[in-house]
């Protein structure tokens, strides 16, 4: 592999985590402000896109191998639906987060929170597949032949 | 049919039937084993089932139920709705997907790389799922979210027979083009009714739109949603992308969707001309009477002569599909409640019928390697039992009395007399001629030409002939008794005819006991 | 007079003007072009034409964005738009996506992305399979 120029990689070191940083504000704020898990997940996904990009796919595959990251898809999906089917379990109708906690607006708050945590693991997770499916693929050209 | 379930069960019939795959799809892919992935889909499937014979059951005295999802009332809310229209269309379809299961199992070994096996699962739960939701909501835009669930998984679905021919994947992309437009289609024709409502609940749009005929941002909505739909159920000028996607998809994916993808699509149009639009609306006689009915036509014929030159026996199936798509339109556009069941009626028998043959030329692919016509000439005694349930499903699909088929034209011709239009019902037997052609034409390779000498073909294993049979035998069934089928769906279509969607007259489940 | 409401009229539609260009360019593309990548592009600028669609109507004049304040007389923009366009948006991502991997595995067994030659292997491939089956028909059977 290829190696990226010195300032890229440097670069990149330091925006990894303020990337990854922001990600969870807009998830864990979203119940506040504007965001939530779509947002989320997708900017999550950018830092570890960004990484993989200038320090190769195998590095990143060491970091979040794609074995996790099909599992994390599934478990989102599953947070998502679980909390639906607890608060049926609490006597509410699907996805009913009054009965998720004594007082209804709080219920409503864990609710959301934890909807939009499933949200964004599946989006980050997803994300990270699309990315590991098209870069994982053998390139037609290398790129000394462009 | 009194169905028991427990009571904590029951009231959360209608979730559960579209919640239990949904939770399966991920547990599928959770654990990586395919045998829990099979077991966990089958179980999933036969809930599904389970659930929707419960509430065809509560349903078939003309009662509507409604489900609130997250406790919030519609309008405002998503709310699920069951009538005895969906409630047939849920049937169907978890029905089918039960018993199309079981021989998955056995057929993907020879179709689908083995480390893709749980993925199959996943996506086929997930088409599963959204089909369930296109039928059981009660919300305009929940439809275009479960349609695109189902959609998406459908494509990857038809895609994964690109292992044994290339060409599943130039169909899977047409399929993917074309249902993308359907879609957004649809969408455009939701956003210019929410534009003129400020509602998107069926029910409450059925009011709203009450007395607001001359609207032509609503008819235009209107035109964009009976546009989008047809490219997903394949109405005749629309069907390009059909023949390829079933003809090269694996072949329980292709028994599965021809059995219940355009079907809820078909049913997705019922609800929104009769539900939301009224059959009162005269924009909408006219779209039935001036350009669903000719098509309709056209579509029995030509698409029946076109299956006649077919070598490969699914393509073969496939056109006759959309041929089938066309007799269902028929019964809708003579707009009374015979012709109307008669389209529910063959809902199902269509259902049973194309899924019985799909399977069974199924069960010869997974033995012969090709669904090519020449290929199996003189199965007829190498296979006798595939090859005599592919006899059944074509008598059916001829409409021979004593079969499925037969009770659906029956109803179907009984529409056309009631609306005095004879000439229809001459061409609906006139276009049964031709399938007996293309029908023949395959009991000609099957039984009377001789087995080549090598062939070395042999009876299909009980894996694939089970689930064959329990749909072969159930044309049958629904061919002597006719009652249940026929009572149902004249049922729903007069659910359809009243307008409304229930109304307020909904009974609301699963929310007891909130303050 | 009557000449100003026509321009008010088509002024104050400007997105809706908008809309139908983008989608019709979007559907051309679609349909007219032969390369693959090419008919995503043009099915993104379609759906892309329907977001657009969906946003202007969920604009209140003079609404502020629909974010919670204590203030009961402040307007606001119709957020259900928003939200029923975000998920149309995850729609389209995930079908783009498709479709890309779709092509891409497309190339690597047809080695072209251009719909007339797909069209023209398959076409082949088609005519080899009832050339083999006319052969098997010549050797035994009367396969016509």
């Amino acid at each position: 592999m290829m190696d990226h120029h010195l300032i890229l990689r440097v670069v990149t070191k330091l925006l990894v985590a303020p990337i990854l940083l922001f990600g969870l504000y807009v998830q864990f704020h979203g119940d506040f402000g504007p965001g939530g898990g779509f947002q989320a997940g997708v900017i999550f996904a950018v830092a570890f896109i960004l990484y993989g990009l200038v320090f190769s796919l195998k590095r990143l595959c060491k970091t979040v191998p794609d074995w996790l990251v099909h599992r994390l898809i599934a478990v989102g999906l599953l947070l998502y639906a679980g909390t639906g089917v607890v608060s049926m379990f609490l006597g509410g109708a699907f996805l009913d987060y009054n009965v998720l906690s004594k007082d209804p607006v709080a219920g409503q708050h864990w609710g959301i929170l934890i909807i939009e945590l499933g949200v964004g693991i599946t989006v980050f997770a997803v994300m990270l597949a699309i990315y590991y499916a098209f870069a994982g693929r053998p390139p037609a050209l290398d790129d000394a032949d462009w | 049919m009194p169905l028991l379930l427990p009571e904590a069960l029951a009231d959360h019939a209608p979730m559960l039937a579209v919640l239990v795959p949904l939770l399966a799809a991920p547990l599928a892919m959770l654990f990586g084993n395919r045998a829990f992935a099979y077991g966990i889909s089958f179980a999933a499937s036969v809930a599904s089932f389970i659930f929707s014979m419960f509430l065809l059951a509560r349903v078939m005295d003309g009662s509507v139920l409604s489900y609130h999802l997250g406790g919030w009332a519609p309008p405002l809310g998503i709310e699920y709705r069951v009538d005895a229209a969906n409630a047939l269309v849920l049937l169907i379809v978890s029905a089918i997907s039960a018993v199309v299961l079981p021989f998955a199992r056995t057929s993907i070994e020879t179709e689908i790389a083995e480390r893709h096996h749980t993925l199959f699962y996943a996506c086929y739960m997930l088409c599963f799922t959204g089909l369930m939701g296109v039928a059981i909501t009660g919300d305009a835009f929940n439809v275009f979210v479960f349609l695109e669930v189902s959609s998406l998984s459908t494509y990857v679905l038809v895609a994964l027979g690109a292992e044994k021919d290339r060409r599943a994947l130039s169909a899977a992309y047409d399929y993917l083009i074309l249902g993308t437009i359907g879609a957004t289609f649809f969408v455009i024709g939701l956003g210019l009714i929410y534009m003129t409502t400020g509602t998107l609940n069926m029910a409450d749009l059925a009011q709203r739109l009450t007395g607001l005929e001359s609207n032509r941002t609503l008819r235009s909505g209107f035109a964009f949603i009976v546009v989008g739909m047809g490219l997903k159920m394949a109405i005749y000028p629309l069907h390009r992308w059909l023949p390829s996607a079933y003809t090269y998809a694996p072949s329980a994916v292709s028994a599965f969707l021809a059995a219940t993808a355009t079907k809820v699509a078909i049913y997705v149009v019922l609800r929104f001309m009769f539900s939301v639009y009224s059959a009162k609306f005269g924009f909408e006689r006219d779209t039935l009477q001036l350009i669903i009915f000719p098509f309709a036509i056209i579509a029995m014929f030509a698409a029946s002569i076109v299956a006649c030159y077919q070598i490969n026996l699914k393509r073969m199936l496939a056109y006759s599909s959309i041929a089938q798509i066309g007799y269902m339109l028929l019964g809708v556009s003579m707009l009374n409640v015979t012709g109307l069941s008669a389209t529910l009626v063959h809902l199902f028998n269509h259902a049973v019928t194309k899924g019985a043959l799909f399977l069974a030329v199924g069960a010869i692919v997974y033995r012969t390697g090709s669904a090519l016509l020449p290929h199996m000439a003189g199965l007829g005694r190498k296979m006798p039992w595939t090859s005599a349930a592919i006899v059944i499903g074509g008598l059916s699909l001829i409409g021979i009395p004593s079969t499925a088929g037969f009770v659906s034209k029956w109803v179907l011709i009984a529409g056309a007399f009631e609306r005095d239009a004879w000439p229809v019902a001459v061409l609906i037997v006139a276009s049964s001629l031709i399938a007996v052609v293309y029908v023949w034409r395959v009991l000609e390779v099957l039984y009377l030409q001789p087995a080549p000498a090598n062939s070395t073909a042999t009876e299909a294993p009980l894996g694939l002939l089970i689930p064959t049979w329990i749909l072969a035998l159930a044309s049958i069934w629904f061919g002597l008794d006719a009652d249940l089928t026929v009572s149902v769906s004249r049922t729903a279509a007069e659910a359809l005819l009243n307008g409304g969607f229930g109304g307020d007259a909904a009974i609301i489940m699963g929310v007891e006991g909130r303050k | 007079m009557e000449q100003m409401t026509t321009l008010t009229f088509v002024l104050g539609h400007m997105n809706y003007w908008l809309f139908v260009v983008l989608m019709m360019t979007g559907l051309y593309i679609v349909v007219a072009r032969g390369n693959l990548l090419k008919k995503v592009v043009g099915l993104n600028l379609f759906q892309a034409a329907v977001f657009m669609l969906y946003i202007s109507m969920g604009k209140v004049a003079g609404g502020t964005a629909p974010i919670f304040t204590n203030n009961p007389a402040e307007t606001y923009s119709n957020p259900l738009p928003h939200v029923l366009i975000l998920t149309a948006i995850v729609v389209g991502i995930a079908t783009t996506a498709l479709g890309l991997a779709l092509i891409v595995r497309i190339n690597e067994t047809y080695d072209t992305i251009e719909e007339d030659e797909i069209l023209a292997l398959d076409h082949a491939t088609a005519q080899k399979e009832i050339d083999a089956v006319a052969k098997l028909g010549s050797d035994g059977g009367d396969v016509k």
